[in-house]
């Protein structure tokens, strides 16, 4: 058995079919648990307070704007060398869940931002290129929209996708490449020092968990309807010329 | 039960609030087309066939 087989569109429909749904509900546990167990059972920062209960919404929200974009760049990849439709039209499916992940990304960044810096934004390397990301993700999705012939747009939007990487990369490298701005480093480190404290660790990793199967569910779902919608198109073409 | 959120309440309920929301909304947007792409290809499909 190749993974190939699943870049056939009935092969890919009946299989998510039968994952999507334990998919979904693994996704609204870890969340829900995640959120929760954060939320109302973790203490307060020593030094950043409450304000800290935002991590478990800004870190998997951060984390899933860039790995979206970066599954976005392996299916356009697919796309460019071996022509499979249902890899560009999960490329087109991920594009707005991602750029909601990014909203919600900037959106408690801001909020976070404004109490402990003082800030609602700077121009931060971090912080700019994730508007950047933001601004290719609308990019993407109005190119989608913006041509008629489905190949001719997957083609162009994978290009604009290799691009766009870049900046994916650098929203979570711009830490490290300019040591300057108001963004720390990474809150998740293999190394013990760097790393947040087990008591906020345990539960952000529940809500990550719960971010990751959201994704996944939300890309079969709208990959199935991108196919169905991409079917339907055919066939009313057909009909039209005959 | 209730957590004290003092002075940072603001930042921290408006985080939960939009965050929620927009998952909310980006679910439903995503069900609600997921429903309609397959009544519409149902209907397209069941016309082909029946006009071969």
């Amino acid at each position: 058995m190749s993974i190939w087989e699943y870049a056939n569109p009935v092969k890919f429909i009946r299989t998510t079919d039968r994952i999507l749904p334990w998919v979904s509900v693994a996704a609204v546990l870890c969340l829900v648990t995640g959120l929760v167990w954060g939320y109302f059972f973790t203490p307060d920062d020593y030094r950043q307070g409450a304000t800290v209960k935002i991590i478990y919404l800004h870190v998997p929200a951060a984390l899933m704007a860039i790995n979206a974009w970066i599954m976005m760049l392996v299916a356009s990849l697919i796309w460019i060398v071996r022509r499979h439709h249902v890899s560009a039209l999960a490329a087109r499916a991920a594009a707005p869940v991602g750029a909601i992940f990014t909203v919600i990304a900037l959106a408690t960044g801001a909020l976070w931002g404004q109490p402990m810096w003082g800030t609602w934004w700077a121009w931060d390397p971090r912080l700019t290129s994730f508007l950047i990301l933001f601004l290719f993700y609308l990019g993407y999705m109005a190119l989608w929209s913006a041509i008629e012939n489905d190949d001719t747009a997957a083609d162009l939007t994978s290009i604009l996708c290799l691009v766009g990487s870049v900046f994916a990369l650098l929203s979570r490298y711009a830490v490290l490449f300019w040591n300057q701005g108001l963004h720390q480093g990474a809150s998740l480190s293999l190394d013990k020092e760097e790393n947040v404290a087990d008591v906020f660790w345990y539960p952000l990793l529940v809500c990550i968990a719960g971010f990751v199967l959201l994704f996944v569910a939300l890309v079969f779902l709208r990959t199935q309807t991108e196919i169905r919608a991409r079917r339907t198109r055919a066939l009313l073409a057909r009909e039209s010329r005959t | 039960m209730m957590p004290d959120l003092g002075k940072y309440a603001f930042a921290v309920l408006a985080s939960y609030g939009v965050s929620l929301g927009l998952i909310i909304v980006l679910v439903s947007l995503s069900l609600r087309r997921a429903r309609r792409v397959r009544a519409e290809l149902d209907k397209v499909e069941e016309r082909v066939k029946r006009h071969g």
